[in-house]
C-alpha cells in the first residue's frame, strides 16, 4: 500500500519538476519586485506560502502600493483568482472517490500549472491522492523559496521599475494567452475584454475592471455560441 | 528595516487574500461535485481564462505609454512564435527596460 501511494508520488513529482525550473525565475522576480516597494523578506515568504497564487501576488503588490483598503483588496484577489473556481469544478469531475477532508485539503495546492497536469494525467488514467499531490505540493516550498531568494537580492538591488521588473507579470499573462487562442472566437472574446476592463478602470473604482472584463468575454463567448460546436 | 520584521496590517491583509484564493481553490469542488456543464454555460467557463488574463492586463497595457505597448508587442510576437515562457517574459521585461533607459 505504502509502496503503491510512493510510486504515484514520485510520477507525479516527476510530471512536475520541469514546471519547478520554469517557475523559479518568475518567483524571483516576483520576490524583487515585492522587495522594491518595501516589503522585507519574511514578509514575501509569508505571502507566497499564505496567498500562494503568481498573479493574484502580482496584482496585490500593484494594489497595496495605491493603498487600496483591506475590503477591495481581498475582493480584487478573488476575483483575479475565480478562475480556479473553474479549475476546480473541472478537476472535481475526476477527484469523486477521493475522501472529502483530503481532497479539500489537497486543493490548497491546485494552481493553474498543476491544474493543467491533473488534467492531462485524467483524460487516460485515474488520479490517485498521491499522484494529485505529487504533482502539485512541490510546486509550493519552490515558489515560497525562490520568492524569499528574490526579496533578499532585490533590496540589493533596489527599485525594480528601472529594470522593467513591473512589466514581468504583463508578460507571464500575455505568454499564457497565447495558449488559450482558439481561433476567431477566442480574438472576439478577448478584444471584449480588454475594451471593456479599460473603460471599467477609468470609471470604476478598485479592481472591478477584471471582473467587468471577464463577464464581457464570457458574454461574447455566449452570444457566439452555437449549437453545432457542442462537445 | 530588517529582512525579518512583518507588519500586523500586512499580515491580516495577507491572512484575508489568502482565505480568499483558498475559497476558489475549493469553491469549484464544493459545488459543482460530478455535476456536469454543458452548452452555453460551458462556452462560457471555457471563456473565463482567456477573458480574465486579458481584462487583468489589459488597463496596465493599453492604458499605459507607448513603452508598454512596445514591451506588450515584443512579448505577443514571442507568445505567438510558440517561444517558451521565459523568454517571451524576458524580452517584455527588456524591451520596458531598454526604452526606459533610452527615453
Amino acid at each position: 500500500m505504502a509502496k503503491v501511494y510512493w510510486n504515484d508520488f514520485w510520477r507525479g513529482a516527476g510530471d512536475v519538476s520541469p514546471l519547478l525550473i520554469a517557475y523559479a525565475p518568475i518567483a524571483l522576480i516576483w520576490g524583487a519586485v515585492a522587495a522594491g516597494q518595501g516589503f522585507s523578506t519574511l514578509e514575501a515568504i509569508l505571502m507566497s506560502g499564505i496567498v500562494y497564487s503568481g498573479a493574484a501576488q502580482f496584482v496585490a503588490l500593484d494594489l497595496m502600493k495605491s493603498g487600496t483598503p483591506l475590503s477591495l483588496l481581498t475582493l480584487a484577489i478573488a476575483t483575479v483568482a475565480l478562475r480556479h473556481v473553474l479549475m476546480s469544478a473541472s478537476i472535481s469531475r475526476s477527484i469523486t472517490h477521493f475522501e472529502p477532508v483530503r481532497a479539500a485539503v489537497q486543493l490548497f495546492w491546485l494552481t493553474d500549472e498543476a491544474w493543467a497536469l491533473l488534467e492531462r494525467r485524467a483524460q487516460h488514467q485515474k488520479l490517485t491522492p498521491a499522484y494529485f499531490f505529487g504533482a502539485s505540493f512541490p510546486l509550493w516550498p519552490n515558489w515560497v523559496l525562490f520568492t524569499g531568494i528574490g526579496a533578499s537580492v532585490g533590496n540589493l538591488l533596489g527599485d525594480g521599475a528601472r529594470f522593467g521588473l513591473d512589466f514581468a507579470f504583463a508578460g507571464i499573462f500575455i505568454g499564457v494567452l497565447a495558449g488559450f487562442w482558439k481561433g476567431p472566437r477566442t480574438g472576439a472574446i478577448l478584444v471584449a475584454s480588454a475594451v471593456t476592463a479599460c473603460l471599467a478602470k477609468l470609471w470604476l473604482p478598485g479592481a472591478w475592471y477584471i471582473m467587468a472584463g471577464g463577464a464581457a468575454g464570457m458574454a461574447v463567448a455566449v452570444a457566439t455560441w452555437r449549437e453545432e460546436e457542442a462537445t | 528595516m530588517s529582512a525579518f520584521s512583518v507588519d500586523t496590517a500586512f499580515l491580516i491583509a495577507v491572512l484575508a487574500m489568502g482565505l480568499a484564493t483558498y475559497a476558489t481553490r475549493i469553491s469549484g469542488y464544493l459545488f459543482l461535485r460530478g455535476r456536469e456543464v454543458k452548452g452555453r454555460a460551458k462556452a462560457a467557463m471555457d471563456a473565463v481564462p482567456p477573458a480574465i488574463l486579458m481584462a487583468v492586463i489589459a488597463p496596465s497595457v493599453f492604458l499605459g505609454t507607448w513603452i508598454e505597448w512596445a514591451g506588450a508587442a515584443v512579448a505577443f510576437t514571442s507568445a505567438m512564435l510558440r517561444l517558451p515562457l521565459l523568454v517571451t517574459i524576458a524580452a517584455g521585461v527588456a524591451t520596458v527596460a531598454l526604452l526606459r533607459a533610452v527615453s
